[in-house]
This record gives C-alpha cells, sequence and structure tokens, in this order.
C-alpha cells in the first residue's frame, strides 16, 4: 500500500505541470466549446514519451512506471479533461493490453509505433446491448475459408478516441463454449484491429456533455478482414483480458476524475481570494474555508487511493479491487468536489468564462464509464465476499 | 564537437517576494528557477545536437543544491554537467565569475569545433557580462544577442539583434554566443530523460580542482576579490497610496474623468 | 611601461564611450555627456568623449554643446561598423594610454556586447545597466535621502569616498544596489538610455570643443566575428520613451488579447495620443513584442500618464513606471499591488471599464 514519490517522479510532476500549464490549458476552453480533438497537443506529448511511459524502452517506451503514468493522466486533467482521456484511454486501454497479452510479434510490431504516438489507439468493447455486461457481446469475428483471416461483424459504441485512432484493441464473439454448470456461452476473444482493415470504419461520432473535444465515436465492422495472427491473448480468453484492461483502465480514470478535482480547487481557491462581496473577499468566509477544506481532504484521499493502486499494478500485485475503489472514491469526489467549486464560483461559474462548468461537465464521465460507479460497487463487495 | 552551454539557478524575480523588517530582500521566499535566457541556450545547444549528435555539457556555477537545475538540464537532453561550486568563489561579481567559469571551461578543453552558449542575461542580476567575459578571458569570439544561429563546419554564422534592426555576423569555431528569448522554444524535460538524469555524469570542480588553472588569479575571486563590491544595497520607497475610486461603472468613469480634466490631463 | 589597473592614482578623467550608428550620434550619448558633465564637475576633472567610426569627426563637436571638454576621436574604415573585436581593441588601447579613472557607456545593445569585453581586458570591474551614478558623498547621500528608505542620518559615512557610486536595481527591481570598485581603474559603467537626463545644447560650448585625433591600429584582420550585413528592421518600434501617454496592458487582456489591445490604443488616443506598453507577462507569452515591454528588463519610462490595465503589478513592472507623473489602474483584484503605486485605481473589468473611460474622457474634453 505504499508508494514514494522519488525525485525522478518529482521532477516528471514538474514537467507535466509546466506542460499542462503552457500548451495544454489554454487550449482547453477551445477544445471543449468546438468539441475538436486536440491532435497538436498528443504529438507534442508523445515528443516527451507521454504516449508510452510505463512500457520498457526495447519497445520505445519510456522506461518509467505506472505511477510515473497516473501523474501524467492527473495533471493533464487539472486543466483539460479531454487530454487526460485520450492519454489514458490510449495507454491503459490498447497499448496497455497489447504489452501484457500480445505475442513478441504483435509488441513488436505495435508498441514502438504506440509509444512513439506515430499510432493512436483505442479500445473496442461496448456494443449498444452489451455494456457492462460482456456476454450480451453481437460482433462476431469467423475465420474465413482458408482458416487464414477472421471476419468481423457488428458494432461498437462510446468507442473513445475513435476518429483518430490507428489500432483498436476488439472484443468479438467467437463461438460459443459450455461453461462449468453446463450451460451454453459466448466464447469471447479479443484481436488487434487497424485502421486500414477492409471493411472496417468509424461510424456515428457522438456529441456529448462533457469530455467534448475527445473523439467518441462508433467502430462499424462489415466483413472486415484481419489476418489470424492479429488475434490478441489466447482463443476465448478474451472476457478476462477485457476484464483485465478494465482494471488498468480504472487507474487511469479515477487518475483523470483526480486530476479534474484538483483542477477545480485550484481554480476555486483562486478565484475565492480575487472575488469580493460584502466588502469581503469570499475566501474570507468561513463557509468558503471549511468547503474548500473538505474538498481538499477528500481529494487527497482520492490522491493516496489512486497512488496506491498505480503501485500496486506496478509491483504485480492483484490490483482489481483498489483501481475499483480508486476510481469510485475518485470519480464521486470528482463530481462532488466540481460541484461544489461552481456553487462557491456563484453565477460566474455557470457561465463559460471560467473552466469550472466544463470541469462539472468533465468530471460526471468519470462515473460513467470504464464501469459505472456501481459496477465498481459490485467489484468491491465481490472482493469482500459479500455474496 | 561539443558544446558547453552555461547556465545560472536564479531566484524567480517574477512573482512576489518577501522583504524583512529591515527593507531586505528575504531571497529563500523566491522559488529557484532556471534562467529564461539560459533555457534558449540550451535549446540551441540541443537543436545542433539533433543534428549533429554533438555533445552538449551544462555548466554552473553555484551552491550544491544547483545539481537539480543540472539534472533537469540532463533530463531535457544535455549529455552532462559540470557544477563549480566553493565557498572561496561565493560572491564573487562578473569578473569574477566569468574567470572562474572560463578556467572551468579551459580545464575541460576547448577543441576546434567547439561552442559556448549563454543566455543573454540572468534575471538576477540583469548584467550581460559573464558571457562576453568569458569570451574574452577564453580569448574567442563573442556574438551576443542571438536570434539565430547557423552552423556549417567551422563557420557559424548569427543573426544579432539591435534595438533598431539586426545584424548578421559570420565567425568561426570556437566562439561564444548569447542566446535570447526570440531564438527558440525550449523543450521540455522528456519522460525517458528525466529517468536517465540521474545515472548521467556530473562533475564538481571546487577550489582545489580549479586553483591551479592559469586563468584563475587567486585575488580576483570570490567575495573579497571582485573588482566590484556593494556599497550599499536599499529597498526604493514605496510610492504615496493613491486614491481607489469606488465601483465600475459610468460614474466611476465619469468621475475619472472629471478628475482628470481638473488636473489638466486632458 | 605595462598598463597597470591597480595604479589607481595614475588615473584620471571621466570618458564616455559615444556610440554612433551610420554616423550618428545616438540620443544616449547626449544623456551621458550631460550626466558625465556633472560627475566631472565635482570631481574637478575633464570630461572626455570617445568616438569611433570612419569619417565621424565632423559630429564629434556636437557632444561639446552637451559638456564634453574634449572628444578623442579614432577613425578607421575597420570600424565603420560596430564590431566586438575591432572596438574593443582601439578602445582598449586608448584607454590603457591615456587611463582615464571612469568609462561611461550606454546600455544599449552594443554598449553591453563591448562594456564587459573591454572591462575583462582592461582587468577591471564593471556595473551593468546603471540608473544613478554619483562620485562625491554630499550627492550619493543626497539621492540616498530621497530614493531609499535608509534613515541617512544615523548612518556613519566616509565623506571622503570618490569612488564611482553606481547604482542600479537588482533581483527584478525588488532591491537597489550601489556598486563600487576601488582597487581597479578605470572604473566602468554602462548606463541605461532614457534614464539620465539630457543638458540643454549650448552651441558656445560646441563650438570650443577640443578635437583629439587618434589613429588607431586597426584592420580587419583583427576583426574574428565580421559583420556581413545590417539591416534596418522596417517594423515600427514603439517609442515608449518618448511617449507622453502610455497605456500598458497585462495578463488581464488574456481573455481577448485583440480586443484588450485596440481598447488600449483608443484609450491612450482618447489621451490625445499615445502608445501601447505591456508587461512582461504579455512579451514572454509572445502576445506582443518586446519593444513594448515596460520594467526592468523592458524599458524605464516616466510619461505624463501611465495606465495600467489587467497589470497585477510586479515589482518589475513597477520598477520601470512608478515614476510616471499620473499613473491609473484598472485590475479586477482590488489588492494586486499596481494599486499601491497608482494615483487612481479601479477595480473592474478592464473590458467594461476601458470603454466607458474612453467615452468618459471624450465627453469631458467636450464639455471644456
Amino acid at each position: 500500500m505504499d508508494f514514494v514519490i522519488d525525485r525522478e517522479h518529482q521532477l516528471l510532476r514538474k514537467m507535466y505541470r509546466e506542460f499542462a500549464e503552457n500548451e495544454v490549458k489554454p487550449l482547453a476552453a477551445e477544445v471543449d466549446e468546438e468539441e475538436r480533438f486536440p491532435e497538436e497537443t498528443v504529438k507534442k506529448m508523445a515528443k516527451l514519451g507521454m504516449l508510452g511511459i510505463y512500457f520498457p524502452k526495447e519497445y520505445g517506451g519510456a522506461g518509467s512506471d505506472v505511477l510515473g503514468y497516473v501523474m501524467a493522466v492527473e495533471e493533464m486533467s487539472k486543466v483539460c479533461g479531454t487530454t487526460g482521456v485520450i492519454l489514458s484511454a490510449h495507454t491503459s486501454l490498447c497499448a496497455a493490453p497489447i504489452f501484457e497479452n500480445g505475442t513478441e510479434e504483435q509488441k513488436q510490431k505495435y508498441l514502438p509505433k504506440l509509444c512513439s504516438g506515430e499510432w493512436l489507439g483505442a479500445f473496442g468493447l461496448t456494443e449498444p446491448g452489451a455494456g457492462t455486461d460482456a456476454q450480451g457481446q453481437q460482433t462476431v469475428a469467423v475465420l474465413d475459408e482458408s482458416g487464414e483471416n477472421y471476419i468481423l461483424n457488428g458494432s461498437k459504441i462510446f468507442i473513445t478516441n475513435a476518429g483518430y485512432a490507428d489500432v483498436f484493441v476488439v472484443i468479438a464473439v467467437t463461438g460459443t463454449v459450455i461453461n462449468k454448470r453446463g450451460r451454453k456461452e459466448k466464447e469471447i476473444s479479443a484481436f488487434i484491429v487497424e485502421r486500414t482493415d477492409p471493411g472496417f470504419s468509424i461510424g456515428k461520432h457522438e456529441k456529448k456533455m462533457g469530455i467534448r473535444g475527445s473523439s467518441t465515436c462508433e467502430l462499424v465492422f462489415e466483413d472486415c478482414v484481419i489476418p489470424k495472427d492479429r488475434m490478441l491473448g489466447k482463443k476465448g480468453k478474451g472476457f478476462q483480458l477485457a476484464m483485465k484492461t478494465l482494471d488498468g483502465g480504472r487507474i487511469g480514470i479515477a487518475a483523470q476524475a483526480l486530476g479534474i478535482a484538483e483542477g477545480a480547487i485550484d481554480e476555486t481557491v483562486k478565484y475565492t481570494k480575487e472575488r469580493m462581496q460584502f466588502g469581503k473577499r469570499i475566501s474570507q468566509f468561513q463557509n468558503t474555508q471549511f468547503q474548500l477544506a473538505d474538498m481538499q481532504a477528500k481529494t487527497q484521499a482520492a490522491q493516496y487511493l489512486v497512488y496506491a493502486a498505480a503501485c500496486k499494478k506496478q509491483n504485480h500485485e492483484p490490483y482489481s479491487a483498489d483501481a475499483a475503489m480508486a476510481k469510485l472514491f475518485a470519480a464521486e469526489t470528482a463530481s462532488d468536489v466540481t460541484r461544489r467549486c461552481l456553487q462557491l464560483f456563484g453565477g460566474y461559474g455557470y457561465t463559460r468564462e471560467y473552466p469550472i462548468e466544463r470541469m462539472m461537465r468533465d468530471a460526471k464521465i468519470t462515473e460513467i464509464y470504464e464501469g459505472t460507479s456501481e459496477v465498481q460497487r459490485m467489484v468491491i463487495s465481490g472482493h469482500m465476499g459479500v455474496k | 564537437m561539443k558544446i558547453f552551454v552555461c547556465v545560472k539557478q536564479v531566484p524567480d524575480t517574477s512573482g512576489k517576494v518577501a522583504v524583512d523588517e529591515n527593507g531586505i530582500l528575504i531571497r529563500s521566499s523566491m522559488p529557484t528557477i532556471i534562467n529564461p535566457d539560459d533555457m534558449n541556450a540550451m535549446e540551441a545547444a540541443l537543436q545542433l545536437k539533433d543534428e549533429t549528435g554533438c555533445k552538449v555539457i551544462a555548466v554552473t556555477m553555484g551552491p550544491a543544491p544547483a545539481e537539480g537545475m543540472l539534472r533537469e538540464l540532463i533530463a531535457m537532453g544535455a549529455d552532462e554537467g559540470i557544477l563549480i561550486s566553493a565557498r572561496e568563489f561565493g560572491g564573487s561579481d562578473t569578473f569574477a565569475t566569468s574567470q572562474i567559469i572560463a578556467a572551468a571551461i579551459n580545464h575541460v578543453g576547448v577543441e576546434k569545433d567547439d561552442m559556448i552558449f549563454c543566455g543573454r542575461q540572468a534575471i538576477d542580476g540583469d548584467t550581460a557580462q559573464v558571457g562576453p567575459q568569458i569570451a574574452e578571458k577564453l580569448g574567442l569570439p563573442q556574438i551576443t544577442y542571438a536570434a539565430e544561429i547557423k552552423k556549417e563546419g567551422n563557420e557559424v554564422t548569427v543573426k544579432r539583434m539591435l534595438e533598431d534592426g539586426y545584424m548578421t555576423i559570420k565567425t568561426h569555431t570556437p566562439c561564444l554566443i548569447t542566446c535570447i528569448k526570440e531564438l527558440n522554444a525550449p523543450r521540455y524535460m522528456s519522460v525517458p530523460g528525466i529517468f536517465e538524469c540521474y545515472n548521467k555524469p556530473l562533475t564538481v570542480l571546487d577550489f582545489e580542482a580549479l586553483k591551479d588553472e592559469p586563468l584563475i588569479e587567486l585575488d580576483t575571486i570570490g567575495l573579497k576579490g571582485s573588482p566590484t563590491n556593494i556599497f550599499k544595497s536599499f529597498t526604493p520607497p514605496q510610492k504615496g497610496v493613491g486614491v481607489m475610486l469606488e465601483g465600475a461603472d459610468k460614474a466611476t468613469a465619469a468621475d475619472l474623468a472629471d478628475r482628470l480634466l481638473k488636473k489638466h490631463v486632458i | 611601461m605595462a598598463f597597470n589597473s591597480a595604479a589607481i592614482e595614475e588615473f584620471q578623467d571621466i570618458w564616455v564611450f559615444c556610440e554612433q550608428r551610420d554616423g550618428k550620434l545616438m540620443n544616449t550619448d547626449f544623456e551621458l555627456i550631460s550626466e558625465g558633465r556633472k560627475l566631472a564637475d565635482k570631481r574637478g576633472c575633464k570630461l572626455v568623449g570617445v568616438l569611433l567610426g570612419d569619417n565621424v569627426q565632423g559630429i564629434a563637436k556636437e557632444l561639446g554643446g552637451y559638456g564634453a571638454d574634449k572628444v578623442i576621436v579614432c577613425e578607421d574604415p575597420a570600424l565603420k561598423v560596430y564590431t566586438t573585436d575591432a572596438y574593443t581593441k582601439v578602445l582598449c588601447e586608448v584607454a590603457m594610454d591615456k587611463k582615464p579613472e571612469v568609462i561611461l557607456i550606454g546600455a544599449s545593445n552594443i554598449g553591453r556586447d563591448l562594456g564587459p569585453r573591454c572591462a575583462a581586458r582592461l582587468h577591471t570591474g564593471l556595473t551593468a545597466d546603471c540608473t544613478h551614478l554619483d562620485i562625491d558623498m554630499n550627492g550619493y547621500l543626497t539621492y540616498l535621502k530621497e530614493g531609499s528608505t535608509i534613515d541617512v542620518d544615523s548612518v556613519k559615512w566616509n565623506m571622503e569616498d570618490v569612488n564611482l557610486k553606481m547604482t542600479r536595481p537588482a533581483f527584478g527591481g525588488h532591491l537597489m544596489a550601489t556598486i563600487i570598485c576601488p582597487r581597479f581603474r578605470p572604473c566602468m559603467s554602462t548606463v541605461r538610455p532614457g534614464v539620465m537626463k539630457k543638458a540643454e545644447f549650448n552651441q558656445a560650448k560646441a563650438d570650443a570643443c577640443e578635437i583629439e585625433i587618434v589613429k588607431p591600429t586597426v584592420s580587419d584582420a583583427d576583426i574574428e566575428a565580421k559583420v556581413l550585413e545590417v539591416v534596418k528592421e522596417a517594423k515600427e518600434q514603439v517609442d515608449l520613451i518618448g511617449a507622453d501617454v502610455i497605456v500598458s496592458v497585462g495578463r488581464g487582456i488574456n481573455k481577448d488579447v485583440e480586443k484588450g489591445i485596440e481598447l488600449a490604443q483608443q484609450l491612450a488616443d482618447a489621451f490625445g495620443g499615445g502608445v501601447v506598453g505591456s508587461s512582461r507577462a504579455l512579451v514572454d507569452a509572445g502576445v506582443i513584442t518586446a519593444d513594448h515591454q515596460v520594467g526592468q528588463t523592458g524599458k524605464t519610462v516616466h510619461p505624463k500618464v501611465y495606465v495600467a490595465l489587467g497589470i497585477s503589478g510586479a515589482i518589475q513592472h513597477k520598477a520601470g513606471m512608478q515614476d510616471s507623473e499620473l499613473i491609473i489602474a484598472v485590475n479586477k483584484n482590488e489588492t494586486a499591488p499596481i494599486f499601491d503605486v497608482a494615483d487612481y485605481g479601479i477595480c473592474g473589468d478592464l473590458f467594461k471599464v476601458v470603454p466607458m473611460m474612453i467615452d468618459a474622457i471624450n465627453a469631458a474634453k467636450a464639455s471644456k
């Protein structure tokens, strides 16, 4: 449960902060307003090694660790929730499952380009009829007559980074199996799909409440042909792969939520020290002080949960429940903190002149994606043996 | 080919500072940063490294914690750091400082295709003197206020800014160039750079290491030896408080205009 | 006899290095000659201008009109355009030969290139970018009484001290430091342009000014850093120093930079014409060019009216404008330090306040 912020991590934090302040923050309002994917920021992050933070150098990674990665998502999200999720989805949901489950050939082919930012990554699990319930999968992959290719048919929705990604980790049904209880069950496998694969296309672009610059689209597979060596992990192990991937992804989203909460507090502290009412700075009112103190305490608790989960993952300890707790607590903290911060801003907070309403909109999604807060409670209670 | 980049850790004078009851600046109240112009010098060197693969050495004189700054510069891309640090060097003015830094550079050795980059000036003293004085001590040509640097073989062409335009100046290596903000946008540290920076070489040159260098004159270094001394330092008095005009509406604006009219300002 | 900078009794007279560009003297030359005259009178010595160039003898006498007793003119084709190598060689050789007690150099981009190189070669100290000079103690103490928080009368001073006392801001203007160079000569200083007051031009003194021609030993072979071309930038530089009205903008305009600068110019126009200045933050952010910058690292200004819009008033900014005759500040933050130096302060959003100010000023002018 312990983590150490050593001198390297202190330098990382400094660099992330400077980068976020100078490169990300100035674009945040525009990215939200215009629902624009900040491609230029992704390129800049790539140059600094931020798209492969915790992968080994032999695969083109930066050779840092999971803590170094969550700090990056945290610092980006402080100023721009969109940038935070782009980084998180790319790293946790695409590069990570390839690194953890890929064959040596797959790792050599995909990781260097994902880490260098030449390729951006995404993950396709959710379908119109299957969100949290992965067994509801409708997308199918069948071997063609030659036995050399899989043919994919179906669609995925709400896929983060979809419009700009080059590589997709996609979950699909490859057959039926009889489970331990003797019942028929879908056999689920994972595949790597490339943007240029025949029969693959990007569908509808979603208009969202928050993180509006992140590209959230539908993936459409119409007789999409991929070579069979694109299967990621073992046949029939796709569900476990997806669940493990989401465990990791939750740490990233928890870091995003944490960053949004911290960013909202930063803005509110600044604002309450400037804003005058009744001849006083509103920071002089005890309500402001107590509210902010509560928020700070919760946010710091969230930070400890997130960092502890990151360090467990780094040390290859079981971290599924830790990730769920970190995400549950950080996401609910982010929603609560941004809502209360907006209240301290009052009318100005409701306008787009200040970033706080954007932060409140951005915060909400962290309670929903990569497993809703209810799913996190299921995971946590499951680990507690409460059945 | 190698490039020495001279850097200085400075208090951030742009932020708020504390002054004690005697009006003396509390230095520890200011966070330290890498001098901004020096970052441009480092970036210029790193761009040449990207092109040619040359070696970049960050050189600083200061107290032991300046190592942290050198590590940051290595995390940006410098190959090694040199920290000149000794009590005997403390309190040096620009004449003394340039002598010591020149001696340290000489100690490493300046070869035919080497260059030395400095920032134009440091924000704590704003003197812009150390660069040219290092050049003089080393007997190298100097170009100050560089806004563009091109190097072809041993020839260096620089766009040197003037208040009312610029000069194009050509010289040869080895030479010293002082860099301004307009030259480039300094890069950030990189993630892999950060994870390597503590494994890269960092040499500390103390008094023992430099005292016999031919460029060192023992009676013109440090606080005592520096040619210039502080005769007196003081804080300027604050101007008397003016009038805050209440409100921020048309009546306020009219009130202001009325006062300006009475003072014959408009 | 070899040059020995420590033999201080051998050095006398005050010199001003007079910079010329394209055969024209700079305004700073007149400022420094005017200031040098006062110092020379206090010290009881001569004030000498030193002019390097090619074919510049004709402009030398003008320096006499501002107070120079003599001008040393060094002419050579190799000195036509400023180069570090040729100018350093010639100025140092003349100084080694004639041994001045003081050399003042304007702190232009050229002066700040030449000064340190010469000081290192002459083996003496140099103080950069000075804003105040004294040589006698009485004058210095008078200055301290006005310009510092020191209780001058309660301190024991050595009234015999005749070192040049060079005062300059340090730490971005948070602190002023008076520097001396007691052990070596010449005592050298670069002086910030626009700070010293230019004296009235006196034709009779100009006519009486002595010209001494010194043939320099310099050639193109001495120049290692060669100037290929000199380009006058077509871009209009803002004349902050000459302006009567300056409306400066700071971080407060970040919301809409273009509009903010436009409003500043309109306000300046309402005051009867002026220029737009800026804080360092905007220059650093690349929003506005450096020639607009007021403050410690920018220009020191004292216009009749200085308006600060959305400038918090970091001390380094205040250092460059607090001697303006009238200061008006508009800032959202009531506790902004800029209000400490403002004659009139308005706490509010500049985007709303400035248009009202423009209307009110125009209305007030119309009612006259």
